[in-house]
């Protein structure tokens, strides 16, 4: 027995010293530093209040949630739309489109930004071509300000919404299309009714996950525009690695912020993704009697939400 | 599944996604081949200069070989890790399961620039100082690719039944190290090697993590890219283009690997 307690503590050795070295040991710096006084020991909110009266952090703050919440809605509705269509297809040709959106979800962080400077910057070929053909509409059109950094962001919302939100349309089931036809149901009844009911937990799951990828996403914008355009994850990382170094304090602030507002977007698409998964069950499993049992979790489930 | 013949609002919805999605990486490869491209929608001549401009690089070429041995240490390290402790939470304590699923999606949703601030801020001082050497980058792209490799080792376990398995060999007079080494780990090596790979395509485009530890000290193919964009255009696409068919490449292997695992497994 005592051999075996060997080899077990053993094999749990090195991979806690790594989680504790590189995981842990990191955020609970930043937590500290977050609420310590510089160059004095004890403790200080002063940090969090500076952030909360300073217009330039608020403005960074608020930068980078709205660009999070319009290119997540965008994101989320074409997304929906896409997979909803990609659904209708034979599975060779849809599993083909899922690959290829797969490949370009590869292409995000700076090698995106650089196709966008390329196609759509001030120099960019559409840019001068638009130009050549006196298309005035796209004069104002701005690759390195918000608008352009809503572009890119959508770039690479959209095939991660359609590659989580399209299992969950193969949980609402064609019979019950037809059902909806014969008691008289237009389509766009059933959706409204029932179709999008259904849809619920996953596209708020979904919604979490497009909402932290977008305030935590750093490269994209930071090979676009550097330091000029104001958000949170850029200001972060100049405060704690670039030019002004002497408010570590406040970038570690600015930091854990940060991780709450993903942190909650992330816990968000658990519970969600708990509840669709319920709906989803009986697409995944095989088994005829697993599908009659997941049915009536479905079951369960709706009544639960009508219910509360 | 019988389907209904695809009405032209799909397919005409999916070719606009796909002409989206593909039109960034369509410009990026024109523009590495294009010699002259101003004012046509096709450039108007073409060139291989670019490319070979780019393997006559030495940098690129540091950057690139900085990038994989870099990448293939943290993934090495990752498995030399993480197999034995997934195998024994697996095995020995199941309970933990709830507690490893929180630790592991921490990274997921932890922002790297966080990850970034928190990583600098334990080593830049005291009496660890690392910022700056590959050491601190290593340690960081352990807890990046974390829940790759926690997720696919014990994906692969559980669909061989590993803990089955193991009793049996004990039964039959094994001891528990032979049984790993003879019994579990060549039975778990695809869904392994899966998982391995699609880890090694996320460390090698790591950006913020990269640029913020070790920007000014190692350059990988990130760093390189990023510096070279503002440089030359037609450089910085042909780069852009031979790292993107790399990492095709490897996804290419890793679907295809993917479904050979799975009929074995459904065998």
């Amino acid at each position: 027995m005592k051999h075996r307690t060997g080899w077990i503590l053993l094999g749990l050795a090195p991979f806690a010293i790594m989680v504790l070295a590189f995981q842990v040991a990191p955020i609970l710096s930043m937590l500290m530093g977050s609420i310590s006084k510089p160059g004095v020991p004890g403790f200080t909110l002063n940090h969090y209040d500076k952030i909360f009266h300073s217009a330039y952090y608020l403005q960074a703050i608020k930068n980078s949630l709205l660009i999070a919440v319009y290119s997540s809605l965008i994101g989320i509705i074409v997304g929906l739309f896409c997979a909803y269509s990609i659904t209708r297809f034979t599975t060779k040709i849809r599993d083909r489109l899922l690959m290829l959106s797969n490949m370009t979800s590869n292409f995000a962080g700076v090698p995106l930004a650089f196709a966008y400077i390329i196609l759509l910057g001030n120099n960019g070929v559409f840019t001068l071509l638009f130009k050549q053909w006196g298309w005035d509409v796209f004069a104002d059109f701005n690759l390195y300000s918000w608008s352009g950094l809503v572009l890119i962001y959508v770039y690479f919302q959209v095939p991660l919404a359609l590659l989580l939100l399209y299992p969950s349309f193969y949980g609402i089931q064609e019979q019950w299309k037809e059902a909806a036809a014969l008691l008289g149901a237009r389509p766009w009844q059933f959706w409204r009714t029932v179709g999008i009911p259904m849809l619920t937990p996953a596209i708020f799951g979904t919604l979490g996950i497009l909402f932290a990828n977008a305030m935590g996403a750093y490269a994209t914008a930071y090979a676009l525009v550097g330091g000029n355009y104001n958000l949170l994850a850029i200001r972060i990382g100049s405060l704690v690695a670039g030019d002004i170094v002497n408010q570590p304090e406040v970038g570690s602030a600015l930091a854990v912020l940060l991780a709450l507002s993903t942190l909650l977007a992330v816990y968000l698409n658990h519970r969600m993704s708990k509840r669709s998964q319920q709906f989803t069950a009986s697409y995944a499993s095989g088994s005829s009697s697993k599908r009659i049992r997941s049915r009536k979790q479905q079951w369960n489930a709706t009544k639960e939400e009508v219910g509360t | 599944m019988n389907q209904r013949k695809v009405g032209w609002t799909h397919r005409s919805l999916m070719l606009l996604l796909m002409i989206y999605l593909l039109l960034p990486l369509l410009g990026t490869f024109l523009y590495a081949f294009a010699k002259e491209w101003q004012t046509t929608v096709l450039p108007e001549s073409w060139t291989l200069e670019w490319i070979r401009e780019m393997f006559r690089d030495a940098r690129f070429l540091d950057a690139l070989w900085t990038s994989l041995y870099l990448c293939l240490i943290s993934v090495a390290l990752s498995l030399a890790v993480m197999l034995p402790a997934v195998f024994v939470i697996t095995v020995y304590f199941p309970k933990w399961e709830t507690f490893m699923k929180g630790l592991v999606v921490l990274p997921y949703a932890v922002p790297g620039v966080v990850a970034a601030v928190g990583l600098i801020r334990t080593y830049s001082s005291g009496f660890i100082d690392i910022t700056g050497t590959a050491y601190i980058l290593i340690g960081a792209y352990f807890i990046v690719i974390l829940p790759y490799m926690y997720q696919g080792i014990r994906n692969s376990l559980l669909t061989v039944s590993a803990v089955e398995l193991l009793n049996a060999a004990e039964l039959l007079g094994a001891s528990r190290m032979r049984a790993f080494v003879t019994i579990i780990l060549p039975n778990i090596w695809p869904g392994v090697i899966i998982s391995t790979l699609l880890s090694f395509s996320v460390l090698f485009g790591e950006f913020v993590l990269t640029n913020m530890l070790v920007g000014g000290h190692i350059q990988t193919i990130q760093v390189y890219l990023y510096q070279r964009v503002n440089e030359s255009g037609h450089l910085a696409s042909a780069i852009a283009i031979a790292y993107f068919v790399f990492i095709l490449i490897v996804s290419t292997v890793l679907m295809k690997l993917g479904k050979k695992f799975n009929k074995v497994v459904g065998r």
